[in-house]
């Protein structure tokens, strides 16, 4: 089957961390029934009961998709597209484990923050830049939460690029398959925004306890996020990227819509596991580093969250 | 002089009484009824890097104690206004020397009562294993001197000094205590706020700089700005804040006994108990003297704001959980 799904034969997708975000993807792909999907995660429980039962996503909206879901890398078909959705700390053994299935195909990433799809052009041939809000979280094996509904942003990774028409194939795809997604020339600006909005609300909401309306609040501490959004802005800017929207403005509208919610990085630190912060704050800083820009706020809340993750791993390992 | 009166027995307070009592008469001003109490019963036990069985007297009124020739106040940083209210008007012929991490502790006092005042900064520590027994850990020196605005006389430091030195504890006098305070303070401001944040205790990893995410960058920067912020108040410093971190947290490593040295400061301690911190007094004081002289000090202001939002996480959290 020739790239993007054009050979007449059905498409085949393969989701790479079949986590809450991967699930949300895989599950309306499957329901689509456009594509052959499959499911790579290390959780056996999970993919056993996807074999079983399906996948089943309920709450903002109910969908049931059967697939094929699998643990090791060596059952996994040629796929025409991957969809890489493990944390970023988990990208470069993920994508490792699975190139194989990917060696004539196009793999997007739908990861936080940025330098995935760079470690992800190391192993295979073509790249897509993917942004997407949607979120939720595992129910139990084989059944995701769908907390939020949002679009997603997929445009060609300029180094190592997805044909134009690969990426609007998955974009329609998906689109149809009930999660809207935009094809773009430059989907650096989306990603930059939500990277800027997520690298400057989530560290602190882990570092104070606060929900994000109450950081809004404080007026001492509402300005040290606009201080990180600058730093942001600034990376962003030396790189010739427009972004989409002001990160600051979106930061407001959030403390509107979401006052009471608790960065999810405050559940990682406390749950004893790694945070994204390398590919948020740390992304920042390595870009910035790259294009001459300093991010010293950045560097900073980086490291009190990496020092923050260790102090809890050590009071584990202790008791 | 032979009457000290100790205000305040939390770690540093009971280390003082602890060890002074074996050279002076000690009294102890207490905050809780029940605590002086059980050292008017008990006496107050010192181990660790030394060994004491003391006898106090203690109470929480002042006018119940012996009237002291010198007045240790060790309260914490935020007790300080209140304390300097029960204070007042108390023992007009007493020295009074203020041990308060950060800056503006004398002033407080001084608003207070005309008592010549002795300024000092404590590098020893303790931990409190109750109301009457606190376990001396870092026997690190305390340093002291007469403050300007009492013109207090050298020689009155130096008496306090002395005695305090014959008790077994680490002092030095200073003839001007300013550098040495903001030695303190920078050390403090970084140290400090860095634990409260992280929940670490002072590891080596305060001191690491190998990768760009290590804490060690994070210190080093807010040691800088402190610098800058004591170079442009004219005071050169007593000893390099960074200095002190990497000395600090090296010694775990030179001591046979092992293990990484791993101090918990005093913002930590308040952090776990969810009680307010002396960051006003520390970073807030720091960022207040560089607004103050124009200089920028945006990493110790990033590290104050986020101690404060933090506190007022566990306010909202102690609404909750009342309602």
């Amino acid at each position: 089957m020739g790239a993007g799904g054009g050979g007449g034969g059905r498409m085949r997708i393969g989701v790479v961390g079949c986590g809450a975000v991967g699930s949300l993807f895989a599950a309306h792909l499957a329901q689509l029934g456009e594509a052959e999907v499959w499911a790579f995660d290390l959780d056996a429980e999970h993919v056993a009961a996807i074999n079983e039962r399906g996948l089943r996503l309920s709450g903002v909206g109910d969908v049931h998709g059967r697939l094929r879901a699998t643990s090791d890398p060596a059952e996994l078909s040629a796929c025409d597209f991957g969809i890489v959705a493990t944390k970023a700390l988990h990208t470069a053994s993920a994508i490792e484990a699975t190139a194989a299935a990917f060696a004539d195909g196009a793999v997007c990433s739908v990861q936080n923050g940025v330098g995935n799809e760079e470690l992800i052009a190391e192993h295979v041939p073509r790249v897509i830049r993917g942004t997407t809000f949607p979120a939720g979280r595992i129910l139990e094996p084989g059944h995701v939460a769908w907390e939020t509904a949002g679009d997603t942003w997929l445009g060609p990774f300029e180094p190592k690029p997805a044909a134009m028409e690969e990426v609007e194939t998955l974009a329609g795809a998906l689109t149809r398959a009930g999660m809207p997604t935009k094809a773009m020339p430059d989907a650096r600006g989306a990603q930059w925004t939500k990277l800027i909005f997520n690298a400057a609300s989530n560290p602190i909401g882990a570092l104070t306890g606060l929900t994000h309306g109450r950081v809004c609040e404080l007026p001492e501490l509402r300005r040290l996020v606009s201080g990180l959004v600058a730093e942001g802005v600034a990376v962003a800017g030396a790189q010739g990227i427009v972004l989409d929207s002001d990160p600051d403005a979106l930061i407001d509208h959030a403390a509107e819509v979401a006052y009471d919610h608790r960065a999810s990085m405050l559940q990682d630190v406390q749950a004893g596991r790694r945070t994204e912060v390398d590919a948020l704050n740390g992304g920042i800083v390595r870009f910035g580093g790259e294009h001459g820009v300093a991010a010293p706020l950045n560097e900073s809340i980086w490291a009190l969250i990496r020092g923050l993750e260790r102090s809890v791993q050590q009071q584990e390992a202790n008791a | 002089m032979e009457r000290v009166c100790v205000v305040g027995a939390g770690a540093i307070g009971s280390l003082f009484a602890g060890h002074l009592a074996s050279v002076a008469e000690v009294s102890v001003l207490c905050r809780r009824d029940e605590h002086a109490a059980v050292l008017n019963a008990e006496g107050l036990r010192v181990s660790g890097k030394s060994g004491r069985h003391a006898r106090v007297a203690a109470a929480i009124e002042p006018r119940s104690l012996p009237v002291p020739e010198l007045v240790i106040v060790a309260v914490k940083a935020t007790q300080l206004e209140a304390t300097a209210s029960v204070l007042r008007g108390c023992w007009p012929r007493a020295a009074a020397m203020t041990v308060q991490n950060g800056l503006g502790a004398e002033a407080v006092l001084h608003a207070a009562g005309a008592w010549p005042l002795i300024s000092s900064v404590t590098f020893m520590s303790g931990i409190r294993h109750g109301d009457a027994h606190v376990e001396y850990e870092l026997d690190t020196p305390t340093w002291l001197g007469p403050w300007s605005g009492t013109a207090t006389p050298l020689g009155l430091a130096e008496a306090a000094g002395d005695l305090i030195a014959r008790s077994g504890l680490k002092v030095e006098v200073l003839g001007d205590l300013l550098p040495a305070q903001w030695s303190k303070l920078i050390f403090n401001a970084a140290v400090n706020g860095v634990a409260a944040l992280t929940e670490l205790p002072h590891v080596t990893a305060f001191a690491a700089e190998g990768l760009d995410s290590d804490l060690g960058h994070v210190l080093r920067g807010l040691v800088d700005e402190g610098k800058a912020v004591a170079a442009a108040a004219g005071v050169a410093l007593h000893d390099d804040p960074w200095e002190m971190n990497v000395r600090a947290v090296s010694r775990g490593t030179t001591e046979a006994a092992g293990g990484d040295y791993a101090h918990v400061p005093s913002m930590l301690e308040d952090v776990l108990a969810r009680r307010a911190t002396e960051a006003d007094w520390i970073g807030g004081a720091l960022v207040r003297e560089a607004a103050r002289l124009g200089v920028p000090a945006p990493l110790n202001a990033a590290v104050w704001r986020l101690i404060k939002a933090k506190e007022a996480s566990w306010a909202r959290a102690a609404e909750v959980a009342v309602a």
